[in-house]
């Protein structure tokens, strides 16, 4: 029952896009965002967004329409690209990320990320933990390291897991242990939100599950941006849900509202699967 | 028959042989009813000629290969007179022999001389022995071709049977690389042996003397102390870690540099370019170490020393300074190997995945601490393997320090002083016209066994250490 | 806020400012360092380059001098009137022709040991380009002609400005008298420069001014000869061994890798060592030849050609050797029809790349040989010959201040033909790139 072209569905997106959605503070928020790749390939368009204190957000549409790469604008990840041009504002508790004073390197411990494929450094897992604390000299000593690092293994629930082999490789555990493992690096630099993309797309239900588990549970302390291709994940996990086509974001909203009740029909064509 | 005629009649009947298999092929094809044919006609033409001119060649190449050597020594039986000479003055008399019996100079049959009969008699045999040759040869073609010719069938397995011969062939281009390293061993160690058969084991390991220049004359051959190695494989193991020093962070910082830093248009000029620096060949390095590095080199030890005695410096006042140095070889062989280093550096560096650095990144790590952090700790196994290999190929390096570190031996720790090194002995030891079986000929086959098993041994630890690292990312 | 709020025990920011400025110190240090070290292997390589071409220079131009040659029975010792054979005409002496007009010029040198130097103003090949002369054009004899003959090295070298006048005059290879004569002759306008054409067309010399590179060249090239024909075929057919139909898990097969690996970087004075040993001793093959210098350089290259061999062979996609095989080739033929039609640009490189480094190799044949002074032109795989990296090392040995220019000029010429070898390479590369 698809009225016309996904292009031409996306030429009345109206005023679904950027609607404050959520009660309370935002903690970052994106107005107006174009990126742009090599040669003016754009990928995003006119996105605006907002990121809510303790809530977690997902991210869901179709492959290639920009989802990491509006994740990866977030903690500026996309300046290591060359060639890649953000336009319009993103702050983060109202400063804007992308002006001239604000360093990338002080943003990213603020901003941090967990990417889709676990990817501890070949380091110890004492070291891989204490890697952020040890660059921003977040511990004052030894001692003050290992309660940092050993805080984050609990918080990360590995702790009951690895601390008997703290000094063993951490690319020798199980995919969904590296994926903990990065996550417990990211919180021990204690950033306020926490970027996730398709963090469990390499793991088996059982590890997702654990994950999924831990989200929750971070959801208390951190702000939480989550991309997925999973819908039930999408629907377990998160406060909102904003779906993503082409670039351009067709709605954001609460996550039963967007599930059960789509305002857009694309939205409606995707989460019924009848996209594509 | 000339070996060249031979030649040309095998090859000629192949082509033939080829026809005449490919034709009968054919006609069972076009005789209607006649069980399927297993392969297509071509296949049976080289099946014919390989069978028929294969065994052949190989019988020709063996008798070509071993005439001349058992002519010798059929003829050498002949004569009392020969049989009592040594080793060296027979193949000396060999030698002659061999251009008297050469047509274009017949010796006057006047000429009544031992070697002027064994030249006569040895032109005889050869001629024997060609004409043998040609009969051989011929009958076993013939033999191939009947054996083959009148027996394939339509089943005969044509295309499969030349294909196995052909991967024979190709597994003996590939056994071509074991025999090089047999023929290495087999011709350093021989020799050697002969020459720890004069000079001991030790002496040569541990003597601290080299001036192989004495042993020259007869009297005092293999007189002890001569062949001391040390100063040699001192000089070398200096110039070598002079250009590691030089090579080792120019060479991986300028890799990191480019990898990681230098956008993709400075890296795909300054790539190119750098690798000019590897491609110019190594005399053209030793020419300019010799002549312009060189001259530079003492013109700064001059006035190092004139700054010594000036400020009352002992050790640089004293110091030893000559326009042959360690420090101007090793110096301009750095330079050879930065872009060897860079090269492997840089492909090393790029095989990190691109998720190290993004989750380095993300936690808020500058560019340098990337680098440092994760890329080198996980790099690292392939660098050291890199820097193995490019210390493999300083030590091996020959005409920047035959030109610019000099020939004499000196144990010395002063790079503006001139050592020597293994590769540079092996070469001025084995130039020129001296007897193969002195003393100073066989120390350059020692020589070479230690350059040998020395180099192996790092090429074999570094390609292990670089395979693994590969592997731990692949 | 996350600038500010430094209360709040989960926000770092402070700390992490504070440790910006001497973080990002490092970091700017370090760029530093990597553009330095860049800098200074260009400049290195720049420098090179400038100093070698800058000493070649003088090796391209040479100097003659104008003398008027008296051609007659007398000086030439001939017989008077009768018509020459060439043997006659060859034997004949055309050594006092150039002394004599120097004598000539300078009537006022009259004592022997000044005569000698006044003489040795001319090369001593003078002589034999005179008789090439005569032998062309017998009716000069009996005649007097201006003719241009080549001028001896040390007198070239002053005429380029390679040796300073203002030296005292125990420190100049030219001492003031011939300095005077020089003089005299340059206002004559006896003295020319001009384009040293023998360079490229002669066979080397103990005289630098008559001192070519031809010789080593077409030695060069039947080294090389030697090395492509035996060293691309069986290259090839080991890779395709190799990477197509050698058994995995073989020891066989196993220590015929390691042994290519390693003799890739096995140091090339090993491979003289086994030319020497092998080809030489045990062969007897005759030393100085080209074939043995192509048979040591042929066991050179083939790993390096073999590397790159495989590495092509293998980046030839799998979905065409199905599609070949799908079709009901054999496996042979589908190596034959696609994946070496495919892999050949990448063998091309690699076997160009390999040959270029041959072309460079000088330590090995100094082993076997090919150092000898060889004044003739190769005209076989037999002859004795040098190559061209041979050539610039003998030179360099050379106590002659004229040798250094001809070095150099050796060595731009070498340069030249690696450059062109290695942009054809890179053309290869370029035009056949295929991303799959
Ligand atoms: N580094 C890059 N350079 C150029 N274009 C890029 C780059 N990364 C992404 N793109 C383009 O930007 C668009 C969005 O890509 P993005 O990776 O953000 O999609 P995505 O929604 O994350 O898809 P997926 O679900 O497959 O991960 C795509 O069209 C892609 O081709
Ligand atoms: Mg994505």
């Amino acid at each position: 029952m698809r009225k016309g072209t996904d292009v031409e569905l996306l030429q009345n997106l109206g005023d679904t896009v950027g609607k404050p959605l959520i009660d309370g503070d935002s903690r970052m928020s994106c107005s107006k965002v174009d990126v742009f790749y090599n040669n003016n390939n754009q990928a995003i368009f006119d996105i605006s967004v907002d990121l809510g204190k303790n809530e977690i957000l997902a991210m869901i549409g179709p492959s290639g329409c920009g989802k990491s790469t509006l994740l990866r604008c977030l903690n500026r990840m996309n300046d290591t690209i060359e060639g890649c041009k953000v336009e319009g504002e993103i702050t983060l508790d109202g400063i804007d990320v992308y002006s001239k004073n604000i360093d990338p390197v002080l943003l990213r411990s603020n901003v941090g990320m967990v990417f889709q494929k676990p990817n501890p450094f070949p380091k110890s897992i004492y070291d891989n933990v204490a890697y952020g604390p040890r660059l921003h000299g977040l511990a004052r000593n030894g001692a003050e390291l290992d309660d940092l690092v050993e805080e984050s293994l609990i918080k990360s629930g590995l702790w009951k897991e690895t601390k008997d082999r703290l000094n063993k490789p951490g690319t020798g555990l199980s995919g969904g242990q590296q994926q903990r493992l990065c996550i417990a690096r990211t919180i021990a630099v204690k950033p306020e939100v926490i970027l996730m993309d398709e963090p469990t797309s390499a793991l088996d239900p059982i590890a997702t599950a654990t994950i999924e588990e831990l989200m929750y549970e971070l959801k208390s302390s951190y702000t939480i941006a989550v991309v997925t291709h999973s819908m039930q994940q999408a629907a377990r996990i998160s406060d909102r849900t904003a779906y993503f086509h082409l670039g351009r974001l067709v709605e954001v909203n609460e996550t039963n509202k967007v599930f059960t009740n789509p305002e857009h029909e694309l939205t409606e064509n995707y989460i019924t699967g009848r996209f594509g | 028959m000339s070996d060249l005629n031979l030649f040309s009649v095998l090859i000629l009947s192949a082509l033939i042989v080829f026809f005449l298999s490919q034709k009968k092929a054919k006609n069972w094809q076009t005789s209607a009813g006649s069980e399927r044919v297993h392969s297509l006609p071509v296949y049976y033409g080289y099946f014919g000629s390989i069978w028929t001119v294969i065994p052949a060649l190989f019988v020709f190449a063996f008798w070509s290969f071993f005439s001349t050597n058992v002519i010798s020594t059929m003829v050498v039986g002949q004569f009392v007179e020969l049989q009592a000479l040594d080793k060296s003055s027979l193949s000396l008399a060999l030698n002659e022999i061999y251009l008297m019996s050469d047509a274009s100079i017949v010796p006057s049959l006047s000429d009544n001389t031992i070697k002027a009969q064994a030249a006569n008699l040895f032109m005889q045999y050869s001629q024997y022995s060609a004409i043998f040759k040609s009969i051989t040869v011929l009958a076993i073609a013939a033999l191939g071709f009947i054996l083959t010719y009148w027996r394939i069938t339509p089943t005969t397995k044509a295309r499969n049977s030349v294909e196995n011969i052909v991967v024979y062939a190709l597994l003996s281009c590939a056994v071509i690389a074991i025999l090089t390293t047999a023929g290495i061993i087999f011709s350093v160690l021989l020799e050697s042996i002969e020459f720890f058969k004069t000079i001991p084991v030790s002496d040569f390991l541990f003597g601290t003397h080299w001036s192989p220049q004495i042993a020259l004359r007869e009297d005092q051959a293999g007189s002890s102390g001569a062949f001391g190695a040390v100063p040699l494989f001192w000089g070398t193991i200096f110039i070598s870690l002079i250009a590691i020093i030089i090579a080792g962070p120019l060479g991986l910082i300028s890799a990191i540099y480019l990898s990681e830093y230098a956008s993709k248009r400075v890296r795909s000029i300054v790539k190119p370019v750098l690798e000019i620096l590897a491609g110019v060949p190594t005399v053209v390095y030793g020419f300019f170490a010799a002549l312009t590095i060189g001259p530079l080199v003492r013109d700064f030890g001059y006035w190092l020393r004139e700054m010594g005695v000036n400020l009352d410096i002992q050790i640089l006042a004293n110091l030893t300074v000559s326009t042959e140095s360690a420090l101007a070889a090793g110096l301009v062989m750095g330079m050879m190997i930065v872009p060897f280093i860079l090269s492997l550096s840089d492909d090393v560096i790029a095989a990190v995945p691109d998720s190290m650095r993004d989750g380095s990144t993300a936690m808020g790590a500058t560019k340098s601490e990337t680098v440092w952090k994760v890329i080198i700790p996980a790099a690292l196994p392939g660098i050291v393997g890199g820097f193995l290999l490019a210390i493999s190929r300083a030590i091996g390096e020959t005409m920047i320090v035959l030109m610019a570190a000099g020939v004499a031996s000196n144990l010395t720790a002063n790079p503006m002083n001139s050592v020597t090194t293994v590769t540079t002995q092996i070469v001025t030891l084995l130039t020129g016209d001296q007897e193969f079986d002195s003393v100073k000929t066989l120390a350059a086959f020692a020589l070479g066994l230690g350059l040998f098993i020395t180099t192996l041994v790092l090429n074999i630890i570094a390609l292990h250490v670089v395979r693994r690292y590969r592997e731990q990312y692949e | 806020m996350w600038l500010e709020d430094i209360e709040s025990n989960m926000n770092n920011t402070k700390i992490v400012q504070a440790s910006l400025k001497k973080r990002y110190a490092k970091e700017r240090r370090f760029k530093a360092y990597g553009i330095f070290s860049i800098s200074l292997s260009l400049l290195f390589l720049s420098f090179l380059l400038f100093d070698i071409t800058h000493k070649a220079m003088p090796a391209f131009t040479q100097t003659y001098l104008k003398l008027d040659i008296d051609f007659s029975y007398k000086n030439l010792k001939l017989k008077e009137g009768s018509r020459y054979s060439e043997k006659e005409l060859f034997s004949a002496s055309y050594r006092q022709l150039t002394s004599k007009s120097l004598y000539e010029i300078f009537p006022e040198v009259t004592n022997r040991k000044d005569k000698k130097v006044l003489r040795n103003f001319v090369s001593s090949g003078a002589q034999y380009n005179l008789r090439d002369l005569v032998i062309e054009n017998p009716s000069l004899i009996g005649t007097k002609k201006s003719i241009w003959v080549l001028a001896d090295d040390d007198i070239d070298s002053f005429a380029k400005g390679l040796i300073d006048r203002n030296l005292p005059e125990s420190e100049r290879r030219i001492k003031d008298n011939q300095l005077v004569w020089i003089d005299t002759l340059e206002a004559d306008n006896r003295i020319e420069k001009r384009l040293n054409i023998g360079f490229l067309t002669q066979g080397d010399s103990r005289e630098p001014e008559q001192a070519g590179i031809w010789g080593a060249i077409k030695g060069s090239f039947f080294t090389m000869l030697i090395t492509l024909i035996l060293s691309f075929p069986i290259g090839v057919a080991a890779a395709v061994y190799l990477e197509e139909f050698a058994p995995k898990n073989n020891w066989f097969v196993d220590l015929i890798e390691v042994n290519i690996n390693n003799l890739a970087a096995v140091p090339s004075v090993v491979f003289g060592i086994l030319g020497l040993a092998v080809y030489i001793n045990l062969f007897g093959l005759p030393r100085s030849a080209p074939l043995v210098g192509g048979l040591v350089l042929f066991l050179m290259t083939l790993p390096t050609i073999i590397i790159a061999t495989r590495a092509a062979i293998k980046s030839v996609p799998p979905s065409i050797r199905e599609a070949a095989l799908g079709v009901g080739a054999s496996k042979m033929q589908m190596i034959s029809h696609h994946v070496l039609p495919l892999a050949m640009p990448g063998i091309l490189t690699g076997s160009i790349i390999g040959m270029a480094q041959a072309l460079g190799e000088s330590a090995p044949l100094l082993m076997i040989g090919m150092v000898a002074f060889v004044a003739d032109i190769p005209q076989g795989f037999m002859d004795p010959s040098t190559v061209l990296p041979v050539q610039i090392f003998i030179w360099s040995d050379s106590p002659e201040r004229a040798f250094i220019a001809l070095t150099s000029a050796a060595i731009v010429v070498l340069l030249i033909f690696l450059f062109l070898m290695n942009l054809l390479a890179i053309i290869l590369r370029k035009k056949f790139e295929t991303r799959w």
